[in-house]
């Protein structure tokens, strides 16, 4: 007997609209019905009335985790339009800034990932690695998030140099907790059980599909624009691309997890090529014609196309986001996998989760409590914990 | 013009290829001609269907097919204007999965039908967002 288990378009699962229709045999999954458009925003529509400079503050906003990706095609779009050049030292300014944001939204993904498998220390852990990328991103940026840091010709503010070594503090701090993550992570069995052969996307289906980014390469598909078609510093740094054949849940995890290390290399590359030097070219007017601009997001090719009539604002402004093409080939992947499993194949592809919430200092009435005041209260309440329920224990020890 | 762009040259009858960039070729075909071109470049050259933008123009509706060769990096953009008095073009979704979504979307909000189209209702506008009603049209 069949059955429809609706799950969305609000959903405690879920931080994004989304509605999936589960239809269920027992406890096998048989079919999937998506349906989106909870969260349309019409950002086409609203680009063809805004001018290229504002353009870059509107598709920045479609989307809080990967918020330097649109920018960063939209740039290449216009560029690739009107033929512009960028210096060198925005090239590597702009990888720089794509990789950092790579390293923080796999390390988001990692820890919700063992949110839902119910391992949530693998969660605490990343989520705490976390925190240090946003701080570089305010560091160098002056925003966690939405950086702002795109702009036609090139990029809106330098990186210092007091502030290259912080960055370079934080990759080495990274690279060490990240090779010991991986190493965690392929070492437990429980998470190679969960999430081995669960949800294969095969090669053919991932060629259909479309799909892109980590998920493409977790199937065998090697593609990866940085590699492809480079752009920025991509082809002035080295760096491999990561691809797994499997094509189930844990060769998608081990694609994101190696990645972040390198990341970190190409991070590290750019820092070291980096000279000093122009960070924008002058850019008068932009012609008419037409431009395509692709960048690798940490969830696949985002691409990016204008058309322009030579004035201020452009005729025809199209966005098509990695999920787009990523979330449609669920429908091949949940079949034949139990419902348990399907939250985790659908969280896979790395749907985009606006969730960012800022938390730095606590007041206290007038008081500022640091990190380690914090700490200090969390020992009280332990110790309060344990004395209040060592009675319960006794009673327990009693009983044995 | 590489040999891919030779030979479509040769197969294809009625285009013009336009090469805007190193990496960015237009190719303009009547719309007989794209579902064909669509099918060579996705079943025998192994590119990838990137996405479809639909544009109002004063010539009819315009389709442009953005294909990407991922082992040049060249993308391909087939470009075909569809009449304004008769907005219809034959599905790609038949045999390419990945322009399902897409062509829902083209159709709701610029109104071109996909003829042969296996599921064409709506993906992004609302249930109760008026019939008949497209917002990417010119002058709506």
């Amino acid at each position: 007997m069949k059955t429809i288990i609706p799950v969305g378009p609000y959903h405690p699962l879920q931080a994004e609209p989304e509605f999936f229709k589960l239809e269920v045999e027992g406890e096998k999954v048989t079919g999937l019905e998506i349906n989106i458009g909870y969260n349309h925003r019409g950002h086409e529509y609203l680009a063809q009335r805004k001018t290229y400079e504002q353009i870059i503050f509107l598709v920045e906003r479609i989307c809080g985790i990967c918020s330097c990706s649109h920018p960063f095609a939209s740039v290449n779009a216009v560029e690739n339009l009107a033929g512009i050049e960028i210096p060198e030292r925005a090239k590597y300014i702009r990888t720089i800034i794509g990789e950092l944001e790579r390293l923080h939204s796999h390390f988001l993904w990692v820890g919700l990932a063992g949110h839902f498998m119910g391992y949530n220390t693998l969660w605490m852990w990343f989520w705490r690695y976390r925190e240090p990328i946003l701080e570089l991103f305010e560091l160098i940026t002056g925003n966690r998030n939405h950086y702002a840091m795109m702009k036609i010709g090139g990029v809106s503010k330098d990186i210092e140099d007091e502030d290259i070594s912080s960055i370079q503090k934080t990759m080495n701090e990274l690279e060490a907790k990240t090779v010991m993550f991986i190493k965690a992570i392929l070492d437990d069995p429980v998470i190679a059980a969960r999430l081995g052969g669960v949800g294969i996307l095969t090669k053919e289906d991932a060629i259909k599909y479309g799909v892109l980014g980590p998920t493409a390469r977790g199937s065998g598909v090697a593609i990866d624009v940085r590699k492809d078609d480079p752009y920025a510093a991509y082809d002035l740094v080295p760096w491999d691309i990561i691809v797994f054949e499997e094509g189930d849940l844990l060769a998608k995890a081990k694609v994101r997890l190696l990645e972040c290390l390198e990341s970190i290399k190409i991070i590290r590359g750019c820092l070291e090529q980096m000279r000093k030097g122009e960070i924008e070219t002058k850019v008068e007017d932009i012609p008419p014609g037409e431009g395509i601009g692709r960048h690798e997001a940490p969830r696949g090719e985002v691409f990016h196309y204008v058309r322009s009539d030579g004035s201020n604002m452009p005729l025809r402004y199209k966005v098509r986001a990695p999920s787009y093409m990523n979330v449609p080939s669920n429908e091949v992947a949940v079949k034949g996998y139990d419902i348990a499993d399907a939250i985790l194949v659908l969280a896979s592809v790395d749907p985009c989760y606006c969730c960012t919430e800022r938390m730095a200092t606590l007041y206290d009435g007038n008081k500022k409590l640091t990190g380690k005041d914090l700490l200090k209260l969390s020992w009280k309440k332990t110790e309060q914990l344990k004395k209040k329920f060592s009675h319960s224990e006794n009673k327990l020890a009693s009983l044995l | 013009m590489n040999e891919l762009e030779k030979e479509i040259q040769d197969t294809f009858k009625g285009i013009s290829i336009k090469r805007h960039s190193p990496k960015r070729v237009y190719i303009e075909i009547d719309k007989e001609g794209a579902h064909e071109l669509a099918r060579f470049l996705y079943e025998e050259k192994g590119c990838r269907l990137v996405t479809a933008t639909g544009t109002d123009t004063r010539k009819g509706y315009e389709i442009l097919y953005h294909f990407s060769m991922d082992k040049t990096g060249i993308i391909y953009s087939v470009r075909t204007v569809v009449p304004k008095d008769n907005p219809k073009i034959m599905t790609l979704a038949s045999f390419l999965p990945a322009t399902n979504w897409i062509e829902r979307e083209i159709w709701e909000l610029l109104g071109i039908e996909f003829e042969g189209h296996p599921n064409l209702k709506r993906l992004l506008t609302a249930e109760d967002f008026p019939e008949a009603y497209y917002p990417l049209r010119r002058g709506e």
